[in-house]
């Protein structure tokens, strides 16, 4: 079944084009439209999950090897064919790996040519598996969501169009067997992005927006281009399994050591930061609020900005063999994580909470990779899209229940309103907060406890630290706004008396009977009346909204259940109980061990027994090298010492599962405080928010204002770009065009001189010996012409005698001797 | 008899003989004869253009010329197929072309010199002198 991958992304494509290319032509209908649109992501979703499952369980299961379409020529062809080109590899330095305490193998192949060929196939291996799943598969919740949600729009086939098109960039991103179609991919998620931002393209907010967002990845796109290019000189090939093969026996850089790998890897990650909004090139995502919600959820929330994190993982070999960059990441994310956190707390729209949110669970996912934990990042952007999907998706629902109103403070006891978004969206809450069993407890407990017991860079413990101070934000926030839009007082009457008349609107809208609003143009997420101007009560959204809201609800619930981790072994007996269902024994396959040099925790599994639960207590038990004065059942350190390490202290002292759930309840506490801090805020005394802003003001200056980043880049590079292109006007107008202009006039200098030499000398002297010459001449000629029609003919009759005579002459001559 | 007729006889048979190499050249001139007509009438023609004032007479005189030419194609004409090259006939078509365009020039001619009339009152060349610069 998995040789049929190559229609995934094929299915959605097709569905854009024909909603694309005849929807407006054919005058479809939104049913047709959202029919097309959905039926050709449920397929390929569908075709997603027996490919994966065949991949994974069946008898001819493939796991842990990746399989390549161009395999029996399933799906390839031939997109960049080299032909003669050469290029040379790079010059491997051999080098001793000191941590490691072993010899790298000295370089072998040496400048030994290869010809790029690309070629355009699919590869599917765990984390493709996954991505794929999570795309289409929430991808699917969001369309069936959409086709409620922007019933009545304008350019409807547009919207469908655009979401395919995305769909498909997406798989091929996530799908491609190499580089440069991930590239594609890349660029192509860029595209709709774009075009989705700026979906309703007659409001600046929305344009601006979206330049803002393809600008902004532009920045990020071209370190990934470069790290791309880097790889193809190095590696001399863009398919994956070469270049993973490849690295894999390149020495280690150590922290500080800039060698390739570190190059490539940087190259990389800031591709990784402008995708996936990361510090300092997040300023993009918030703003991409402007788009329709579906899209939000969709592309800034479940998928897109995922991608940096699919990268990251899918070039982990590249990353594990630099410490610098590991660290770079971990402390962009960690960094990420907190900030955005403290700027989702005193944001009032609800899209833009749900946005910075959604930047600090990303910084939350970096900072797993970061550690190390490649696997436990997947996980968490797995357990992300379904619950941050469906509070966008359930946001979706109260912007429209609220007739497009999104400021919370206008907002209140929609609890009673719209029970169904309610009960959806508390199980969000509660995944995002960390509550113990939703999904988001436990992606976000591993990465936190990877942060603070690893191995894999210096200073664990304060990016422990700062997570946690994140994750309490996160809760914080969640809580106010839960408590901000569904509990507590009613606001949004705002004095409007006419309640019944909206109601009876409400309903025979979603019966389908009369377009949502008489007035509106193209509405969509705007407010299309002043604020109190004209309230409405809200109203529960169509079934077609709040389905796929129950569908992902029930997966933030449960989907964390595939990444039990080993503190639960007294329950499950197993560190990754589930075998390959569990998420982490599932990826072993992609992520490298710097440690063993091999692929998954230990020799033994790489090997590809990897099908049998692991019964090894932990990676560390096969790490081989220097793992004599780590504490008992930790990584060993696979680069350069790393420092203090607060779990290895810990567990020093209370031994390794006290530590692991001394730390599982500290982020439970963590949750707990800020769910606490927030109801103690927003429900028990509102009066509260008020007071503490006041006492904290410029904190809460800072974080109302977003740490005037958006401000700061306007004036340091919007305006330095200005300036330099002011000055680069300037430079044009007066030197450039000054000097052409000064050519000009030097020239024209340079002819009046010529000009005034020919016209008064060589004229003169011409003209001078002319008239000389016609009034010597003229009286004689002038004579000749008498007009007299008589005297031209006996010029000719003399001319024709002389002519005679000439041509006659000897005859003439002969005539007259003989006389 | 016969003694005194056969002198008389000798003679006739002489005078026959010459009569009929006479008529033969009457018969047949020279084309020198010919050319020589033809050039008296061309001489004749221009002068009488270069001497005549009125324009008529200097058209007529023109004709003369014409027909001049005319005479010498004829003669040549004549005179080729008299000497073996029976095909011989571009002069003789030659000629009616001259006598084609003769006519449509008179035409055209004396067109003109009833437009110079009306404009000058008068056909004498002479006092007509604007062909000049």
């Amino acid at each position: 079944m998995y040789k049929y991958i190559w229609l995934v992304p094929l299915l959605p494509l097709i569905g854009a084009a024909i909603n694309g290319l005849l929807g407006r032509a054919l005058r479809f209908t939104e049913q047709l439209i959202g029919g097309i649109a959905v039926g050709s992501v449920a397929l390929s979703f569908l075709i997603a999950l027996a490919a994966v499952y065949s991949y994974g369980f069946g008898g001819e299961a493939r796991w842990p090897k990746a399989y390549i379409t161009n395999e029996a020529s399933a799906f390839k062809f031939d997109w960049i064919p080299g032909g003669a080109v050469r290029l040379t590899k790079g010059q491997r330095t051999a080098s001793v790996d000191v941590s490691a305490g072993q010899t790298q193998p000295t370089s072998t192949a040496v400048n030994q040519g290869s010809v790029l060929n690309v070629e355009w196939s699919y590869q599917l291996d765990p984390l493709t598996a996954i991505f794929m799943l999570v795309v289409t598969g929430v991808g699917l919740c969001i369309f069936v969501f959409a086709t409620g949600y922007m019933h009545g729009e304008t350019g409807y086939y547009r919207f469908f169009a655009y979401m395919g098109l995305f769909m498909f960039m997406m798989l091929v991103l996530v799908m491609g067997s190499n580089f440069l179609m991930m590239f594609v991919g890349w660029e192509g998620v860029g595209l709709c992005s774009y075009l989705l931002i700026g979906y309703y393209f007659d409001r600046q907010e929305a344009a601006d927006a979206s330049r803002k967002a393809f600008i902004t990845n532009r920045v990020g796109d071209f370190g990934f281009a470069l790290a791309v290019f880097a790889v193809i000189a190095t590696f001399g090939t863009s398919q994956y399994t070469d270049v993973v093969g490849q690295a894999a026996s390149y020495p280690v850089e150590t922290l500080g050591h800039w060698g390739i790998m570190s190059w490539i890897a940087l190259g990389l990650f800031i591709g990784a930061c402008g995708k996936s909004a990361q510090l300092p090139l997040h300023v993009w995502l918030p703003d991409a609020m402007a788009g329709p919600t579906p899209v939000s959820a969709l592309i800034h929330a479940a998928t897109m900005v995922t991608a940096g994190l699919y990268m990251l993982t899918r070039t982990n070999v590249i990353f594990q063999h630099s410490q610098t960059m590991l660290l770079v990441v971990t402390i962009v994310g960690a960094a990420t994580a907190l900030f955005a956190a403290t700027i989702g707390i005193t944001q009032n729209d609800i899209k833009k909470v749900l946005a910075y949110s959604t930047v600090s669970q990303l910084g939350f996912m970096f900072l797993a990779c970061g550690v190390g934990a490649f696997a436990i990042g997947i996980f968490h952007v797995m357990t992300h899209a379904f619950f941050k999907a469906l509070m966008f998706l359930g946001a979706g629902s109260v912007i429209h229940g609220m007739h497009h109103e999104q400021d919370m403070r206008r907002m209140g006891g929609l609890k009673k309103y719209m029970p169904y978004t309610y009960w959806t969206f508390f199980a969000g809450w509660l995944a995002i907060c960390g509550i113990i069993p939703f999904s988001g407890f436990w992606s976000k407990d591993e990465i936190l406890w990877n942060a603070v017991s690893t191995t894999y860079v210096p200073f664990g413990w304060i990016f422990w630290a700062v997570a946690t101070i994140a994750a309490i934000c996160t809760a914080f926030y969640m809580t106010r706004l839960m408590a901000m839009t569904f509990w507590g007082k009613e606001r949004f009457l705002g004095g409007h008396a006419g309640g019944e008349a909206d109601e009876a609107h409400a309903s025979a809208y979603d019966k389908g009977l009369q377009p949502h609003d008489a007035q509106k143009v193209s509405a969509g997420d705007r407010p299309r009346h002043a604020p109190g101007e004209h309230a409405h009560i809200p109203h529960e959204s169509p079934k077609n909204m709040w389905i796929p809201l129950a569908v992902l609800a029930v997966l933030a619930t449960v989907g964390g259940l595939v990444g039990v981790g080993p503190a639960f072994k007294f329950i499950t007996r197993r560190d990754h109980p589930g075998a390959r269902l569990n998420i982490v024994t599932w990826l072993n396959p992609v992520v490298w061990n710097p440690v063993t040099h091999g692929f998954g925790p230990s020799e033994h599994e790489a090997t590809g027994q990897a099908s049998r639960a692991e019964e090894t207590s932990h990676p560390a038990t096969a790490g081989e090298a220097g793992a004599g004065t780590e504490a008992k059942g930790f990584v060993p350190a696979p680069y350069s010492d790393t420092g203090f390490n607060l779990a290895h202290a810990t567990a020093e002292r209370l031994g390794h599962t006290a530590t692991e759930w001394l730390f599982i309840l500290i982020s439970l506490a963590a949750a707990g405080t800020g769910i606490g801090l927030g109801f103690l805020f927003y429900v028990k005394d509102t009066s509260l928010p008020n007071i503490w802003a006041a006492r904290l003001r410029p904190l809460y200056e800072a974080s109302h204002n977003k740490y005037w980043v958006d401000e700061f880049y306007g004036w340091a590079i919007t305006r330095r770009t200005m300036d330099l292109a002011r000055a680069v006007y300037a430079f044009d107008a007066k030197v450039v065009d000054g000097a052409v202009n000064g050519l000009a006039a030097l020239s024209r200098l340079i002819s009046r001189i010529t000009g005034g030499v020919d016209k008064y000398f060589v004229d003169g002297i011409v003209n001078s010996i002319a008239a000389f010459v016609i009034r010597l001449v003229s009286p004689i000629v002038r004579a000749a012409q008498t007009g007299l029609a008589q005297n031209y003919a006996l010029v000719m009759v003399i001319g024709l005698l002389i002519a005679v005579v000439v041509f006659f002459y000897p005859d003439i001559v002969r005539a007259w001797s003989s006389h | 008899m016969l003694s005194t007729v056969t002198p008389v006889l000798i003679f006739l048979q002489a005078e026959v003989s010459r009569t009929s190499v006479a008529w033969e050249r009457i018969q047949h001139p020279d084309l020198a004869k010919f050319l020589v007509f033809g050039a008296l009438l061309f001489v004749i023609g221009v002068a009488g253009v270069l001497t005549r004032r009125n324009i008529i007479v200097i058209f007529m005189s023109i004709e003369l010329i014409l027909n001049a030419a005319n005479l010498n194609f004829i003669a040549f004409a004549r005179y080729l197929q008299e000497t073996g090259n029976a095909n011989a006939v571009a002069g003789q078509i030659f000629t009616v072309f001259i006598i084609v365009v003769a006519a449509a020039e008179a035409a055209i001619g004396l067109g003109i010199v009833i437009a110079l009339y009306r404009n000058k009152e008068t056909i004498l060349l002479d006092q007509i002198d604007i062909l000049k610069w």
